[in-house]
């Protein structure tokens, strides 16, 4: 059966066949969010919160309504972090979106970039080193977001992932058999007693990306759209492309996925409970292994860059 | 039967372009005919988000905006 929430015209279907207006359909978001917050307890009665900010629309809007949620309880700080990877013609788009945005909302903004924390820019470390970008991408930006989320003593890092980011990781472990990372996922990661890791959670967990833009629209947080010029070689486009396909076949199949996933992740954390444990000997961050796979890529980088010179 | 013609704004391929369809021809019929997956995107007229079932009229101007999160 085909409903309709009110008289007003609807903008949106959910996969359940219900049509939502405006106004609702921001009330059924918001309330799914807080849903999401109160069922994996990922927000306590006091924080001082940290929201990893890219400007893209996932991440504006969970700063939008964790900004909201922090007015109405003073004992729940935000902050917001940016990362500058240093990809020209991309981040400098979406880091003068989040500027902008904490600017006009009093929000306070740190900016950290791999040029100053590591010596150069993304753009640079793909010329010198012959791996995929996302890769180094991905290990210098948790490196960073843990390590600045510590000194700014921040007690979580909420992350813009949402429902469509959880099932293609998901997939993306099972189809390259390392299930070990897929005990690192879920919707509050790090729960491991360990003061040098800060716990990352992730408000958007059973949000479709679809829902999360449609939410960003009429909230005017949606802007041009950019994408990442490396995001083309990244087996996980491809793994998306077959899970949209799959969806507009199968409604629901993403829920699905991503809800079968959380009745094993218990049983996975218990098997896997021994990851990041360790210290890495060079910089003292939290680590899987001796030396953590930071260190091991700036290793990497500085001999590199000593032969070309 | 008489067409429609509408214009189009996909923000992906940053491109505008004008298609021909078939009156009463909706928002589903339009993406079939780009061979856009719905679930990739929302679709806005006159800055309003609007339904896959809504029927298109002539002259619309219709944005299609993608979903996916660049990265
Ligand atoms: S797509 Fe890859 S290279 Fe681009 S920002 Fe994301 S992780 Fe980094
Ligand atoms: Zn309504
Ligand atoms: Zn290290």
């Amino acid at each position: 059966m085909k409903m309709n929430c009110c008289s007003e015209k609807p903008v949106i279907g959910l996969p359940s066949g219900e049509k939502l207006c405006k106004s609702h359909f921001t009330d059924y978001f918001e309330n799914k969010v807080f849903k999401t917050i109160r069922q994996f307890d990922l927000i306590g009665r006091e924080e001082n919160l940290g929201v990893a900010l890219s400007g893209g629309k996932d991440s504006l809007t969970v700063l939008h309504i964790l900004n909201h949620l922090s007015k109405q309880n003073p004992k729940i700080r935000i902050n917001a972090i940016a990362i500058d990877e240093g990809i020209a013609g991309y981040r400098d788009k979406t880091l003068a979106k989040a500027i902008d945005f904490c600017t006009k909302n009093n929000i306070e903004l740190h900016i950290f970039s791999y040029k100053e924390e590591f010596g150069l820019p993304l753009d640079e470390m793909l010329k010198i080193l012959d791996v995929k970008p996302c890769t180094i991408c991905g290990i210098f930006r948790r490196y960073l977001l843990n390590k600045k989320s510590r000194e700014l003593k921040l007690t979580k890092l909420a992350t813009g992932h949402n429902l469509d980011d959880e099932c293609q990781s998901i997939i993306m472990n099972q189809l390259k058999n390392n299930i070990e990372a897929s005990a690192r996922l879920g919707p509050k990661v790090g729960i491991i007693q360990n003061d040098k890791f800060v716990q990352r959670i992730k408000p958007l967990y059973l949000c479709m990306e679809k829902e999360v833009t449609a939410y960003a629209f009429i909230n005017g947080l949606l802007d041009d759209f950019t994408e990442c010029p490396n995001v083309v070689h990244s087996f996980r486009a491809q793994v998306r492309d077959i899970l949209n396909d799959m969806e507009q076949k199968f409604p629901g199949t993403k829920y699905s996925t991503v809800n079968s996933f959380l009745q094993i992740l218990p049983l996975l954390k218990q098997k896997f409970k021994g990851g990041m444990i360790k210290v890495c000997l060079k910089c003292n961050e939290a680590s899987a292994n001796d030396v953590c796979n930071a260190c091991v890529y700036l290793e990497r980088l500085k001999k590199s860059i000593v032969k070309v010179e | 039967m008489s067409k429609i013609s509408i214009h189009v704004f996909i923000d992906r391929q940053n491109k505008n372009t004008n298609i021909e369809l078939y009156k009463n021809s909706t928002v589903a019929d339009l993406l079939k005919k780009l061979d856009i997956n719905p679930v990739t995107v929302i679709v806005s007229r006159n800055n309003e988000l609007i339904l896959e079932e809504e029927k298109l009229g002539n002259n619309d101007g219709i944005k299609i905006l993608s979903v996916i999160s660049g990265g």
